[in-house]
């Protein structure tokens, strides 16, 4: 049902299918079209609310392509040309988020949660780890030589317990 | 009639609900047999009751009963059909009907094979199952009844959404629900885990085949969703990261983890609590993904009505389901023993570090969905886009896959690293070559190409390895060797190899895809990505419920001379424009043609050359398969296992 | 100190919980304005009645007024314009700009309907629209003395929006300096 609801999304502001950029709308400078192309990209039609400016049909994100070209055509660099933009809609329109107070965890929580789970597993298994360096006993380096050798369920070390 | 029967089905099956929740419970708290037995028939009885109210729904919109409020809303008979039939659950009402469907079928099986289990543990599965369906029963009846009458009935319905009449809608839907509610079994295995206390050898053994009999699903589904936006959205997009994708991507991570962290609780006894909490937060994110997006809290502008009052009663089921879930492993989970010990450098520690990327990647989705709503309560507005993921998700990701050819690689319980490294040189060496062939033939500029394309060598080397590995060690008796590789392992091959195919096709499009757009008229010609195309018509079609305006192109290029055909789609009862594009598919690229607006200058063409892309489906279908090749292989050991006698599962009460 | 670790994703899940609950209240469709506070970008439209001298940036001020966008083409406009005639009638001082429609529609909408505004100008290319951050129309903008936006109201203004939000807002404003 997911994806029904994205075509629906999509197709519920528009007026016809989704069909990005027109022929009238490029620039000359194929540089610089490459450009502005890669920027609309990253834009979000503030009607549709599920595209970007590139992929919309929306009379206000054919407005913004050409704005965005203006721009370009200008000598605006990306960011000023972003900027621009984002001075009349927000920082909404963004696609890429701006690094700020609120965005921190957005940022930088997955690189954090990389560092703190490897620590707890790393802590973890170094106090487990020291127990298993304890000599094996006869039975285990039977029981290892047979993993060694094939891929079978080895149920009878699974330990059960019951609430302390 | 069918309605009211339908109705009826719906009222009893909520009923029967209850007393197999409560009956399992209750006769499992007991230790009664009989009480317990009758949970078992409810069970059976409630799942036999939805499965008549959901024909008693399907009946009506097959044969056109617009005296049904949502058969009136969703169905036309100019509709074919097969896309009556979908319409079934093309609604909000009629795919939480499927949802309560699969749920009750999964029950009433839980109910009819787990005869293996302790009585008292398959009592609890099912008493969780209860309450999860009596919750889900009492939000479809009161708020969400599919079986409401229209009095005059209309003559004729309004047209489903011409873009869902497609066999995607047919296919796509069952699939990722079979994936969702799958994971409901792992969830009330866990449950009765911790109302017990107590993990057996039964229960790891049944957690990991009812996981995988949700990831399955869940994977086809989430491909097929993958492929139906492709072709039939018109730019030729694959992934958007919108949150109603993210909420099938977020399930598919945890449960993708638990697979491979229940696989080390069923051969090895570890990882026990780990696994259960795993399976809670699984089942959790299929609840959040299947019902936030239909609650208004997230800026998915979507299909479904948002009634506030849906999106309370969603949010008090996830509060209690999630919260009492997460509540009792905060209370019983510590004193859950794990058992087997094992070093850092061994199968266990590399499934280890595969549960903290897919978790850290399962984050990254899951902040980058919800972050806009954090922001709202502080005052902001922000989006999170593609952009965001191509910087944070990717570089989780790519290390994942880089280093998941060694974990088929390594011994269980310890390894050492030099071997270890040995294993896995044949690969290295491919990748190395791939990656320098690459270089040498498309430049220095296209390194990050030529990595991810030694990415895809290395693992579909890697997966190779893994079967080879095994054949080698048995070479002696080769034919035998390859006869008795359990299945299990093949299916890890495969699966493995089917990421690497994936990561071909992902590497391929976001390389070298093109674009171009530009007015065209009948006869006119142009060179795009070493192909020629030449529009031979533009027409006016008449299809069963649209009308279209055709263009038609010869194309010729390194395939050889073919014809493309583009459709503008106009449905008169739904007054709706669709786009069908023109796509030729080759293993190499895809060109996809679309037809736009038209006017005195001729009709807006756009263009896209989509390198290797469609190998990006081909990798998730491979995916899918490798699973079912592993189920198979289980099925067969559970029969075997009964057999074998010391490896007898079911303690002795 | 272990328990405790077992419990964390119980207290994660209730944070989670609480802020999904406020988020239900909450619509996230609805963009806030850039241009609060701040004032109006400079501009000078054409007039869409025939004869008469448009709309400029220098026409604001002096009294609070509300500027409202709207279009021929607009179906929420024809809601919302019974409104604006009454807010007229009571004296409440309105400019209007007519947004990406040609003037010749845009004047046969206020011929047909009735004709609210103080002074008209039209945007046909769209432009002033998009340095006001308006993303469709009808869009209303609160004024004040000194020619800045205090508010931004997005689609029609209905009777609770003027009563509540508007009105006290522009009292307010004429009490300002």
């Amino acid at each position: 049902m997911k994806r029904l609801l994205l075509m629906a999304a999509a197709f519920a502001a528009l007026a016809g299918p989704a069909a990005a950029v027109n022929p009238d709308e490029q620039l000359r400078d194929p540089r610089l079209e490459a450009r502005a192309h890669e920027l609309s990209r990253t834009l979000r039609c503030v009607v549709c609310q599920n595209q970007s400016i590139d992929d919309s049909d929306a009379a206000l994100a054919h407005d913004l392509r050409v704005i965005l070209r203006e721009r370009i055509a200008a000598g605006d660099t990306d960011r000023q040309a972003v900027d621009y933009i984002v001075a009349r809609y927000g920082s909404f329109v963004e696609l890429k988020p701006p690094v700020q107070g609120d965005t921190l965890i957005l940022w930088f929580g997955p690189l954090a949660l990389t560092l703190l789970g490897g620590a707890g597993i790393a802590l973890h298994l170094r106090r487990r780890a020291r127990l298993a360096a304890e000599p094996f006993t006869a039975d285990e380096e039977a029981e290892l030589a047979h993993l060694l050798n094939s891929d079978a369920p080895k149920t009878g070390t699974l330990k059960s317990g019951g609430p302390a | 009639m069918a309605a009211e029967v339908g109705q009826f089905a719906l009222i009893l099956a909520l009923l029967l609900a209850t007393v197999q929740a409560g009956a399992t419970l209750w006769g499992a708290h007991r230790r009664e047999s009989v009480l317990m037995a009758l949970g078992r028939s409810a069970a059976a009885l409630q799942a036999g009751f939805v499965i008549l109210a959901f024909a008693c729904l399907a009946y009506g919109y097959v044969v056109c009963d617009f005296s049904l409020a949502l058969v009136a809303e969703h169905s036309h008979t100019a509709q074919p059909l097969p896309y009556r039939f979908a319409a079934t659950w093309g609604s909000h009402e009629g795919s939480m009907l499927l949802w309560v469907l699969i749920l009750a079928v999964y029950g009433g099986g839980v109910a009819l094979f787990g005869r293996t289990l302790r009585e008292t543990l398959q009592a609890r599965v099912l008493g969780v199952q209860g309450l999860i369906g009596v919750a889900f029963l009492a939000f479809i009846l009161f708020t969400s009844n599919p079986f409401l009458r229209l009095d005059p009935a209309p003559i004729e319905g309004t047209e489903l959404n011409p873009l869902l009449q497609d066999p995607g809608l047919v296919s796509h839907p069952p699939m990722l629900y079979l994936g969702y509610v799958g994971f409901s079994v792992a969830f009330s295995f866990a449950m009765a885990a911790l109302i017990e206390g107590r993990v057996d050898a039964a229960w790891a053994r049944w957690v990991r085949p009812w996981v995988l009999a949700a990831w399955i699903p869940l994977t086809i589904g989430i491909t097929l969703g993958s492929l139906w936006a492709y072709y039939e959205l018109g730019w030729g997009g694959w992934w958007f990261w919108d949150p109603v994708e993210n909420a099938s991507l977020m399930p598919w991570l945890l449960g993708t983890a638990l697979l491979h962290s229940a696989l080390v609780l069923e051969r090895r006894g570890a990882l026990v609590s780990w696994t259960i909490l795993l399976a809670i937060l699984t089942f959790s994110l299929s609840l959040v993904g299947t019902f936030l997006v239909r609650s208004g809290v997230l800026t998915s502008v979507h299909a479904f009505a948002v009634d506030p009052r849906r999106g309370v009663f969603i949010l008090a089921i996830i509060g209690v389901t999630t919260g009492a879930a997460l509540g009792l492993y905060g209370w019983r989970a510590p004193s859950i023993r794990s058992g087997a010990l094992f070093q850092p450098l061994s199968r266990e520690g590399g499934v280890i570090l595969n549960n903290l990327f897919l978790c850290v990647l399962c984050a990254t989705v899951f902040l980058g969905t919800f972050t806009p709503l954090f922001a709202e309560l502080t005052g902001d507005k922000i989006s999170v886009g593609p952009p965001y993921y191509s910087w944070v998700f990717a570089p989780f990701a790519v290390p994942l896959l880089a280093l998941l050819v060694f974990g088929p690689m390594l011994n269980w319980k310890r390894d050492e690293l030099a071997k270890t490294v040995a294993r896995v040189r044949v690969p290295a060496g491919i990748a190395a070559l791939v990656f320098l062939l690459v270089a040498v033939f498309a430049g220095l500029g296209h390194a990050v190409a030529a990595a991810g394309l030694a990415l895809a060598a290395w693992l579909l080397a890697g997966s190779a390895a893994i079967l080879v590995r095994r054949w080698w060690s048995g070479r002696a008796y080769l034919g035998r060797s390859i006869l008795t590789t359990p299945r299990a392992l093949v299916g890890l091959a495969i699966a493995h190899a089917g990421l690497g195919l994936l990561t071909l096709g992902i590497t391929g499009v976001t390389s070298w895809h093109q674009d171009k757009v530009l007015n065209m008229r009948p006869g006119a010609t142009t060179t795009f990505a070493g192909r020629t195309l030449t529009m031979t018509a533009l027409e006016d079609v008449q299809g069963p419920n649209w009308q279209a305006r055709q263009a038609r192109f010869s194309v010729r290029g390194p395939g050889g001379t073919y014809e493309l055909v583009s459709q503008r789609r106009f449905y008169p009862s739904a007054q709706q424009q669709t786009t069908e594009a023109g796509i030729h598919v080759t293993p190499l690229g895809n060109l996809y043609l679309s037809e736009g607006d038209e006017s005195a200058e001729g009709v807006v063409i756009r263009l896209w050359s989509h390198p290797l892309v469609v190998w990006i489906w081909i990798g998730g279908f491979t995916m899918a398969l490798g699973g079912a090749v592993s189920l198979s292989d289980r099925r067969l050991r559970v029969g075997a296992l009964v057999k074998a006698p010391q490896l007898q599962p079911v303690a002795a009460e | 100190m272990k328990r405790f670790l077992f419990l964390v994703p119980a207290l994660l899940f209730a944070g989670l919980l609480v802020a999904f609950g406020i988020g239900l209240t909450m619509d996230p469709t609805i963009l806030p304005s850039m241009l609060i506070g701040k004032p109006v970008p400079a501009f000078n439209l054409a007039p869409v009645r025939p004869g008469d001298q448009g709309l400029a940036r220098a026409d604001l001020g002096g009294e609070p007024v509300l500027l409202n966008y709207y279009a021929s083409w607009c179906v929420a406009c024809r809601a919302e314009h019974p409104m604006l005639m009454r807010l007229r009638s009571e004296g409440v001082p309105i400019h209007g700009v007519d947004w990406k429609d040609a003037p010749a529609d845009g004047d046969k909408w206020l011929q047909d309907r009735g004709d609210p505004y103080i002074r008209v100008g039209n945007d046909q290319s769209g432009r002033t629209g998009i340095d006001m951050g308006v993303s469709g129309v009808p869009e209303t903008f609160v004024i004040d003395k000194q020619g800045r936006v205090r508010y931004r109201h997005v689609g029609a203004i209905t009777q609770d929006d003027w009563a509540n939000k508007i009105a006290p807002l522009m009292q307010r404003l004429k009490a300002e300096s």
